[in-house]
């Protein structure tokens, strides 16, 4: 049976240790602080299994669908009867799926990190932050309160800011930190308010009876939908601003700008916020409000599935050309995210039309395997040469064969090679598109076959292409490739990303709770792999060997390769707008308002009182007998007045 | 002249109040001030004394409070020459324009 308080140690347990490292750790034992927070995420961990086993086993399981089960739920702020924050743990397939997913990660990153970030000297304090980060992602996976989520959310936005700007002596990693920070930010008010809408008509912040209210025929559906502000309704408001603070987590365009830069924080964080567990808050936050999207509002559902879309095939396209092996992967997941997303929009609520929703939980689950590997391994890679450039790597597989080979496998779940574990996320993300709308599948397969050629890049650029050989440092031989704690989880991670295609998701986790059957046709995945080969072969023949082939092929492009090598000038949009047009409209009057206006006033009051008391200061001479003579003349004057004058 | 009415009274009493305002304002002894301010407080008296004897002669009131007055005005006195003596050991001096250092 399920155990509440040991459900509640799951997330109870990472705050514990970084409460433990920031107050004592830090100061006291420093070099333990690795194990305590690795510790107290294994313990996590193994809960997180237990808890997956007991709910998808024993206990989740009503007539044979699975249940929404809350087995703690502690009322945080009343504010009506009705209406109230709760502290609370909500479990059913996704967020079961996710603490094992977030946990399991973690534990990879603690591990790894022991090795890779030896010597720092805020070593301690990584951990610590590394520990908050995975309290407030286990909180908001287990949210059962629409503000609990939020609140977590913006913790998750906290920890990650921390992370990011670790090396806060880098004035980049500082702009990556504040610009991560401030983008999600302002994505978050639209979230802020769309969870203000939402719960205004539903007069609920929980999920389950807000989730209930919102899909049955109820007056408070009505109400939302009869509510219209610009010729859209009140639901669709509500959704779509909860959906921007998604997309603003998620990394969906326009609001992925923060993405590639985050990459300044340590690699192992990029392997564990931005690839695997953070970057996915979005997809799952609008998985969790799935059944007010598909059933009451499809409208907003569809727009889901454009940004999702539109952002995976404009991220691939992106990635192709940047030569940062981080920012690769950065691109990389913000298009896999695409996926997701997109994936959620063409589905539908039950039965057979949820499969787009089952696909988006399955590749979210083998893309959080893979990615983390995949940017692990490109993290020892940086540690052994330390260079983020393409242009510095190359020949590196005679060096470094367990990460050769770990990398290899990476790149190749991520192309959707036969049996490797994106390839049947994305088989099922490609049928649920095809059923759905044929012009997303066209892009999505499209993607697909971008996808396995710069990921190929990627890799023959690292592990191929030239002989390798070692500038300037003079140390990267006897350094080796890393320690036994840095291969470990390479090694684990890949045979996860061998094996996580074969999870019977569709049994498991579904938009209804039922069992959902799949087909799986043959015929359907030849033309996905089919493309994907050929992705790999052209990078194959492009990037094995060094040649001049990709630098022609850039200069045929001309501006197209250009543009993209540049990220579409979106960042200089944002920096035109931001400091062209709202500085100066908008920043400027307000500062001159500011300044002039509401300080002028203020000092006016001052300056006028301190002139009037100057002027009258005198008066106070501190001679007994002047003050005695004004009071005798006051009260004369007023013995004048009330006898003579007040009649 | 045939009998001392209380017009009379009163206007010892007004002689006796404006003195000791006049004192009160001029002298710059301490110790004069106090006693300036003992002729107020006797010009009050007599107006209860006076407005006692011709108005309410049959009450006693204005005694009573006459009673008082004096018993205050004791220990004011008491109080004020205590102060006076503390200045006096700070300062020096009884003078009133000394004990000037509560101004601005």
């Amino acid at each position: 049976m399920l155990n509440s308080g040991l459900i509640a140690l799951i997330p109870l347990l990472p705050i514990i240790s970084f409460i433990l490292i920031s107050l004592v750790g830090r100061k006291y034992f420093p070099k333990l602080c690795s194990a305590v927070a690795t510790l107290a995420i294994f313990g996590s961990f193994i809960l997180s299994l237990t808890v997956a086993y007991q709910y998808f086993f024993q206990v989740g399981k009503v007539n044979g669908i699975y249940q929404k089960l809350i087995p703690l739920k502690y009322v945080w702020l009343q504010f009506s009867p009705n209406v109230s924050i709760d502290m609370g743990i909500l479990l059913d397939a996704i967020s079961v799926m996710m603490i094992v997913v977030v946990t399991f990660i973690s534990l990879m990153v603690h591990i790894y990190s022991m090795g890779y970030m030896k010597g720092e000297e805020r070593y301690a304090t990584y951990y610590s932050f590394l520990s908050l980060f995975t309290f407030s992602m286990l909180g908001l996976v287990l949210a059962c309160n629409i503000f609990q989520i939020y609140i977590f959310w913006e913790l998750v936005g906290v920890s990650s800011f921390l992370l990011i700007g670790y090396y806060f002596n880098k004035p980049s990693a500082v702009a990556a930190a504040k610009k991560a920070f401030i983008v999600t930010r302002f994505a978050d008010l639209g979230f802020l308010i769309g969870i203000l809408v939402l719960a205004y008509y539903s007069g609920t912040l929980d999920f389950q009876s807000m989730i209930g209210r919102l899909t049955s025929h109820s007056d408070q559906l009505s109400s939302i939908t009869a509510a219209s502000f610009m010729g859209i309704s009140a639901l669709t408001w509500g959704l779509l601003l909860v959906f921007i603070g998604g997309a603003g987590k998620s990394a969906m365009f326009p609001l992925h700008i923060w993405l590639p830069d985050a990459m300044e924080g340590p690699t192992p964080v990029s392997a564990l916020i931005h690839a695997a567990t953070m970057v996915v808050a979005g997809v799952y936050l609008v998985a969790r409000l799935f059944p007010i999207f598909s059933i009451s509002c499809p409208e907003a559902l569809n727009v889901v599935a454009y940004v999702g879309i539109f952002s995976s095939f404009f991220a691939a396209i992106i990635a192709c050309t940047q030569t940062d092996i981080k920012r690769v992967l950065a691109y990389s997941t913000m298009s896999q995210i695409g996926y997701m997303m997109f994936a959620l929009g063409v589905s539908r609520y039950g039965g057979e039309n949820g499969l787009g929703y089952m696909a988006s939980m399955f590749h979210l689950f083998t893309h959080a395997m893979f990615k983390a590997l995949l940017f692990l391994g490109a993290g020892s890679v940086i540690h052994y040469v330390h260079s983020n450039e393409m242009k510095d790597m190359g020949g590196l597989r005679k060096h470094m064969p367990i990460t050769h080979i770990t990398f290899l496998v990476a790149c190749l779940a991520i192309a959707g090679i036969p049996p490797f574990a994106g390839f049947f996320s994305k088989e099922e993300i490609l049928q649920a598109a095809f059923h759905a709308n044929k012009m997303i599948f066209v892009i999505a397969i499209i993607t697909a076959a971008i996808t396995a050629f710069y990921m190929f890049r990627l890799y023959f650029s690292i592990f191929w292409n030239k002989t390798y050989v070692a500038h300037g440092h003079g140390h990267d031989d006897h350094h080796g490739e890393g320690t036994f704690t840095m291969k470990l989880p390479l090694v684990i991670l890949g045979i996860m990303s061998i094996v996580a295609g074969f999870v019977p998701f569709s049994k498991l986790v579904t938009s209804d709770g039922l069992p959902l059957v799949t087909e799986f046709h043959i015929s359907f995945s030849i033309a996905p792999v089919l493309l994907a080969t050929g992705g790999i072969l052209l990078a194959l023949a492009f990037y094995k060997k060094e040649n001049s082939k990709p630098q022609s092929m850039a200069n045929g492009l001309g501006a197209l390769y250009r543009s993209a090598y540049k990220k579409f000038y979106i960042d200089e949009i944002y920096l035109f707008i931001t400091k062209k047009l709202v500085f100066n409209l908008i920043g400027r009057p307000a500062a001159w308002f500011d300044r002039n206006v509401i300080d002028g006033t203020i000092n006016l009051v001052g300056n006028g009182t301190a002139g009037i008391s100057n002027a009258i200061k005198t008066l106070q001479s501190g001679k007994m007998q002047q003050y005695a003579s004004y009071f005798f003349t006051g009260v004369i004057a007023f013995v004048i007045l009330f006898i003579y004058l007040w009649t | 002249m045939n009998e001392i009415g209380l017009t009379h009274l009163l206007f010892v009493s007004i002689a006796l109040f404006f003195i000791g305002v006049y004192g009160f304002l001029t002298r710059r002894n301490m110790i004069t001030m106090l006693m300036s301010i003992e002729l107020i407080l006797n010009s009050v008296n007599i107006n209860f004394i006076a407005f006692n004897k011709y108005l309410y002669a049959n009450k006693l009131d204005g005694l009573f409070f006459t009673i008082f007055v004096i018993t205050i005005a004791a220990a004011e006195a008491a109080v004020a020459i205590a102060i006076i003596i503390n200045l006096y050991r700070n300062t020096r001096s009884i003078d009133v324009e000394d004990a000037d250092t509560m101004k601005f």
